[in-house]
């Protein structure tokens, strides 16, 4: 095998399974009939909570309970921060999009404060927006290639979605609140207690899908940047997948490669095109117009997404 | 009192402002397939929805088998027995057949589904009681009568043993409606009590064993079906003597005015053709209606008529001259005047107020503007003269939000523009959907004043009594082709059954129309 070809697997490998998470998160959403345009906000409060979570942990306790540990962090501060969404579109019947903005912005904003009081606290005068961290126990090695965990949790979660979406009561009753609502209504569902659930399960992958994005790769972050688009990337991975964990996993990985390219492009037959890194860098946003330009005619969007449920209207 | 398996006893249901429900009693004996019969406002649905826990009553009570109960949701009324068949059907479009039917009671393992057993069940009931339907079918593919037998079955599979249909034929075509009466019957022949809400007096007279009627929210009594007429009720329903039977003279058409050519229609999400080499005409004084069960072409006829839609292929005239490539504002000033499917989307700007809405189409003209300001006076007067003449009602005359308005009364204002504008052709898509009694009488003596004022008319509906009653010459459309061509006086509706469902077809020349 080629270097630049592992290579490529291993990027590929890295921001698909990013993409992938969080695109199933997004579906969760869909499905239960909330737009969760926070997801790119989410993954960044899942990934500095994550990671804050590393850093504060003594090093003396075993590995596996520091990685348990800190992933359980990051998910359960997405279903925190998502909760803000769920009550403002599903209780307040807020616009879902303006409300899913805000936290966007929100979130960055949250991030930096944190950091550089954290930074202050630990070097006083720091004011870093930077975390420096060890990832080394995420880590471990299948024959040449350096894989993670969250590779392998994420095919366990891609697995259980399918199931949990497609073969439970669970799933039937969410796809019918994103579906018809007022269906759902009139056979004795609580829309609001599933749609709760729904953006709750999606804050949730969010978040582990934000920490899933920096801590395999580097071991220090800015986090003025947050996590750089990928959580909108994400959303038209979804599109692209047609809602369907199946697809979405297809979905995932094609975006993925051409995020890889970028990491690749000086050390293989790339480089004779002496295009500039910029490039490379654009490509999956490009890739994502031009796939949306095509699928978004006849896509499987679920029909009630976007559309507060009002009980008395029908 | 224990053969009452329901009783709703002095019902009342209050809403800001109005009284939805005003002490209203209906008594359901087991066995009896019971009509509620009313205009709409009446309060059928509201007492329905009372029913069925989706409103609580602020007064009165309901018995089930004698026993006082509350019903506080659909949960309630699903345990006390009591289903329901929505007018809009509550079904997810993209679930199949059968995980339609489970909804909500789904049979489970540790919340893993258990469709196989179910299958059979369902199978099993569907034989019992004549109810076709394919399982494995995804809902969006299947059509509008099946769809309603699984709304049916989705009350039998919960054991229901009460069941409301609201308005269940309003969607159906004839033959469908047959259907779905046998069915009804051969429920109520097998022990279930059924609730039938409708205004269509000929069901009633053919199903019912009983009829309660509502009127303004108040109610005015219960009939044996086999003691009255539908003239009784009707009156009990309106409160007034009511004409049944349109009384028109004989249509006296003369030249054309409306001429259409091999006219081809491409739809706008798909590439399909929609409206397949249409050729028809309409002369003065005649109305013409094109019928058909909703979706086979008749809404891309009319908005290709009218400049909604671009047409692929074929030809256009209006008394004589080609308006093929004009456009929307052309053609109405050249004489279209156009009362739309869809009265909220086409016909008006619902947060404008009546006067504004009046002059649409007028704005321009030197009579209500100048220099580009528009004359705010000339638009009330104008306006104010249209609500009189045709009786258009309202909170606050002219300066009333139309949005506020009752839809009959948006309904009159639609009609009041257009027929005002003098028109060659007065195009009228389905003028009375959702509209009560009362409403549908004045605007179909409207519509015949028109044609004997030497209008040509062109009317879709898909209401078959309102093709029958107002027509002259009915063209039947399927699948987008013409497919039948009638005299109003020589065929049943029976017939144009026929040829809606496309079981029959005929090839439409146009001179044969000549």
């Amino acid at each position: 095998m080629s270097a630049g070809l592992l290579i490529l697997i291993k990027f590929t490998l890295l921001s698909g399974i990013v993409l992938m998470y969080v695109a199933l998160g997004g579906c969760f959403s869909e499905h239960s009939g909330v737009i969760n345009i926070a997801l790119e906000g989410v993954m960044v409060i899942g990934a500095l909570f994550g990671i804050l979570t590393l850093c504060v942990l003594p090093k003396s306790l075993p590995g596996f309970l520091i990685v348990t540990i800190s992933i359980f962090v990051a998910m359960l501060s997405g279903i925190i921060y998502s909760s803000l969404l769920a009550f403002a579109s599903i209780n307040l019947k807020a616009d879902q999009t303006i409300g899913g903005t805000a936290l966007n912005i929100l979130a960055t904003a949250i991030a930096l404060v944190v950091v550089k009081r954290y930074n202050n606290v630990i070097n006083p005068g720091s004011q870093s927006p930077k975390l420096t961290y060890d990832n080394s126990l995420f880590l471990f090695k299948v024959g040449p290639l350096t894989l993670n965990v969250f590779i392998v949790l994420g095919l366990i979660l891609l697995i259980a979605s399918y199931l949990v979406l497609y073969k439970t009561k669970f799933g039937l009753h969410l796809r019918a609140c994103g579906e018809h609502p007022q269906a759902a209504d009139s056979v004795g569902i609580n829309v609001y207690k599933m749609r709760w659930a729904g953006v709750l399960i999606s804050g949730g992958l969010a978040g582990i899908g934000g920490m899933a994005y920096i801590v395999p790769s580097v071991q220090i972050w800015n986090f003025e940047v947050g996590v750089g688009g990928m959580g909108f990337l994400a959303l038209a991975v979804m599109i692209f997948g047609k809602w369907h964990p199946g697809y979405i996993f297809l979905g995932s990985l094609f975006f993925a490669i051409f995020k890889s390219l970028a990491n690749i492009y000086d050390s293989t037959f790339l480089a004779n095109f002496h295009l500039t890194k910029e490039i490379y860098n654009m490509m999956p946003f490009i890739a994502s117009l031009i796939v949306l330009m095509f699928t978004s005619k006849n896509s499987k969007a679920p029909k009630a997404e976007g559309i507060p449920y009002d009980k008395g209207m029908r | 009192m224990a053969d009452y398996v329901i009783e709703m006893l002095g019902i009342s249901k209050f809403f800001p402002g109005i009284k939805a429900n005003d002490n209203i009693t209906l008594q359901l004996k087991r066995g009896e397939i019971h009509a509620l019969l009313g205009e709409n406002g009446a309060g059928k649905s509201t007492l329905m929805s009372v029913l069925f826990g989706l409103y609580q009553p602020d007064e009165g009570v309901i018995k089930k088998d004698g026993k006082v109960v509350k019903i506080n949701n659909p949960n309630d009324a699903n345990d006390l027995k009591i289903g329901m068949v929505h007018q809009h059907f509550k079904l997810v479009e993209c679930y199949t057949v059968l995980e339609n039917i489970i909804l909500g009671v789904e049979p489970n393992t540790a919340g893993f589904l258990k469709l196989s057993e179910t299958r059979e069940k369902i199978i099993n009931l569907s034989n019992k009681y004549g109810l076709k339907i394919d399982p494995d079918a995804v809902v969006e593919n299947i059509t509008v009568g099946m769809q309603q037998r699984v709304e049916i079955l989705k009350m039998l599979y919960r054991d229901n043993d009460i069941l409301i249909f609201d308005e269940p034929t309003a969607v159906l075509t004839p033959q469908e409606i047959d259907e779905l009466m046998l069915i009804m019957k051969k429920l109520a022949s097998e022990g279930k009590s059924i609730l039938f809400i409708s205004h269509k007096l000929s069901e009633i007279m053919s199903v019912a064993n009983r009829c309660s009627v509502l009127r303004k929210g108040k109610y005015i009594g219960t009939v044996d079906i086999k003691d009255t007429t539908p003239e009784d009720l009707s009156t009990m329903m309106v409160g007034r003597k009511v004409n049944l039977q349109l009384e028109k003279k004989e249509a006296a058409p003369s030249e054309t005015v409306l001429d259409v050519d091999n006219l081809t229609v491409s739809s706008s999400s798909s590439k399909k053709d929609v409206v397949k080499d249409v050729s028809f005409n309409v002369r003065r004084g005649e109305i013409v209606c094109i019928a058909g069960i909703e979706g086979n072409g008749q809404t891309e006829l009319v908005q290709a008529i009218t400049g909604l839609m671009k047409h692929k292929n074929g030809t256009i005239k209006l008394c004589g001259n080609d308006i093929t490539n004009d456009s929307i504002r052309e053609r109405s000033k050249k004489g279209i005047s156009h009362i739309p499917e869809d009265r909220h989307k086409h016909g008006l700007v619902l947060d404008y107020n009546l006067a504004q809405n009046m002059v649409l189409q007028k704005y321009r003209e030197p009579e209500f503007q100048k220099f580009g300001f528009i004359k705010f006076d000339a638009i009330k007067k104008y306006a104010q003269r249209l609500i009189k003449q045709f009786d258009v009602r309202s909170g606050q005359g002219v300066d009333t939000i139309v949005r506020s308005m009752s839809g009959g009364n948006q309904q009159k204002a639609i009609i009041a523009r257009e027929i005002d504008k003098d028109p060659e052709l007065l195009i009228a898509v389905q003028p009375t959907r959702g509209l009560d009694v009362g409403a549908i009488e004045y605007i179909h003596k409207a519509i015949i004043e028109q044609r004997d004022a030497g209008k040509a008319v062109l009317l879709v509906s898909l209401e078959l009594d309102e093709v029958m009653n107002l027509s002259d010459r009915i063209l039947v459309m399927y699948e987008g082709e013409l497919v039948g061509e009638f005299k109003s006086s020589e065929v049943t509706t029976e017939q144009l059954g026929l040829f809606m469902t496309g079981a029959k077809k005929d090839k439409v020349s146009k001179e044969a129309t000549k």
